[in-house]
């Protein structure tokens, strides 16, 4: 903080017709900028005619504030994303529908353990809505953004997965279906869904998958009324490591998610 | 008034914005740019091309949307073919020929979701949008949601996202389709206001357009490169007798002639 100026230098410094040096008058306006005191003192020796001119303006500055439009409201940032989880609600509301068809229909029937039968393909259709070309008009802006990859992917399949893992954990405990083998292979079949789809589109992958668990294990059980041996519950284990080795391919391929490609 | 980082004010080491040497692109199975050589720098460069020439397959490849099938493409310095395309993305500023929309977001809502995506600092979006706006003439139509917007304004609206970051490399493909008389020549004026520190690449149909705001021409059939140089170096390539009805139309109908009937031989 320098010494406040002399009055004597103030009354100069704001005198139009006084003569004071650049060095001096540098010195006194940073000062100026941090002293509200002999800010005031600046604005006490001012001739009258300039405190005429200055109240003048002041009146103008609140006229003009007065008309003009109001400030912008300040926006939540949740807007950013809202595109997206209008998108995703039908889907979403649609898997959770069907598990709890399948938690009534398996009180009608426990000899087929339906919940964890659709426990690993319940997160598909979301994954692929959430990352599909065709339900996302501006694809091509947002594909040539640095954003774009694996990581936005991931939050998107995040956000699916926030809806459906406390479905199936509700549905799984209200049929009494061990939390492991109903979750597991959630993750692991949403983790093989972006595994694949780095090679072939998401949306594909996830057809792929849905279709050939329905077709190899689904179905086999509904028909047989026996529960599938990989869902048996010493199979935990290798559902946790098939989980981790996929999470870890698709992690090595991300700079497949990086381009627009024909797939998705 | 903000701070400027020690990188902004560091020296380029490199000698081209663009550079593409023999680029080879794809389009679904087709080879739509084959064997192109170009080098771009600052300014404000107009490509131009007949239908099919690939003009919007090296616009994309430019923008690094499509992987190219071959050759070298660097941009700002660094290699656009690998993995990590963060860095150069970020520098980049991209207006597609058809640019699909959000109808329920404002202008507003959407060139800070692109800012947002393009990782600017938070703390500079609401600025630079409002920057970016006011730039393409839409302040009064901020808040507006984009499905009420005329085509006209809806180009814009995708001019303001594509510099809403400031981008060095900024690539608009078709920009002036859809815009009336007058906001052409506007925006040919916001195009030589970027061009004075930014390399601008203006895809278009319009010899005209090309010859009042670019500084350079580059002209492409084929996927490849037939004429690179300023407007009026195109106009003195035609004769009375070509097609056309200005200098630089004429220059670009024999140019194109002359590719033609070269690539025929």
């Amino acid at each position: 903080m320098t010494t406040h100026p002399s009055p004597a230098v103030i009354a100069r410094y704001a005198d139009p017709a006084a003569d004071l040096d650049e060095v001096t008058m540098w010195s006194v306006e940073t000062h100026l900028e941090d002293c509200a005191d002999c800010r005031a003192r600046v604005a006490g020796g001012a001739p009258g005619d300039s405190r005429d001119l200055l109240a003048r303006i002041a009146a103008g500055v609140d006229r003009g504030i007065a008309a003009g439009p109001a400030p912008a409201r300040r926006r939540r940032p949740v807007t950013r994303n809202r595109r997206l989880v209008w998108h995703l609600v039908p889907w979403l509301t649609m898997t959770v529908t069907v598990l709890g068809c399948a938690v009534l229909l398996q009180g009608l029937e426990p000899r087929v353990p339906l919940v964890s039968l659709l426990a690993p393909v319940a997160p598909l259709p979301g994954v692929a809505i959430a990352w599909s070309r065709r339900h996302d008009p501006a694809w091509e802006l947002i594909a040539g953004t640095p954003a774009a990859g694996l990581a936005m992917l991931l939050r998107r399949t995040a956000g699916v997965l926030v809806v459906v893992v406390p479905a199936l954990a509700l549905a799984g405990s209200r049929t009494g279906v061990s939390l492991a083998l109903t979750l597991l292979p959630c993750l692991a079949f949403t983790a093989a869904t972006i595994a694949l789809g780095a090679f072939v589109g998401v949306r594909l992958a996830a057809t792929v998958l849905g279709t050939a668990w329905a077709l190899a294990v689904v179905l086999p059980a509904v028909v047989t009324t026996h529960p599938p041996a990989v869902l048996q519950p010493g199979s935990s284990g290798g559902w946790a490591l098939l989980t981790l080795a996929l999470a870890g391919l698709a992690a090595t391929r991300a700079g497949n998610f990086r381009r627009l490609s024909s797939h998705n | 008034m903000r701070t400027v980082s020690a990188a902004e004010t560091a020296p380029t080491t490199h000698p081209w914005a663009v550079h593409a040497e023999q680029l080879r692109v794809r389009a679904g199975r087709h080879l739509a740019v084959d064997g192109l050589d170009l080098t771009l720098g600052t300014g404000v460069h107009g490509l131009l091309g007949p239908n099919g020439a690939g003009k919007t397959t090296l616009m994309r490849a430019l923008a690094t949307v499509v992987k190219p099938a071959g050759g070298r493409l660097t941009l700002l310095g660094e290699r656009a073919g690998g993995g990590d395309l963060r860095r150069v993305r970020r520098g980049i500023g991209y207006l597609p020929q058809q640019f699909g929309f959000y109808p329920r977001f404002t202008v507003r809502e959407f060139v800070e979701y692109m800012a947002w995506l393009k990782e600017m600092p938070k703390a500079e979006v609401a600025e630079a949008t409002q920057r970016a706006i006011d730039r393409v003439g839409l302040t009064a139509k901020a808040g507006a949601r984009m499905r009420t917007l005329s085509g006209g304004m809806l180009r814009r609206a995708g001019i303001a996202q594509a510099i809403v970051n400031d981008p060095p490399v900024l690539l608009l493909d078709e920009p002036t389709v859809g815009l009336d008389p007058e906001q052409r020549l506007d925006f040919r004026e916001l195009l030589r206001d970027l061009g004075v520190d930014s390399c601008v690449l203006v895809s278009t149909h319009l010899v005209e357009d090309v010859v009042a705001a670019c500084t350079d021409v580059v002209l492409i059939n084929e996927g490849r490169l037939v004429y690179q140089g300023t407007p009026d170096g195109l106009a003195a390539q035609g004769e009375p007798g070509d097609a056309g009805d200005s200098p630089a139309e004429r220059g670009y109908s024999a140019l194109l002639r002359r590719h033609r009937a070269e690539a025929g031989r």
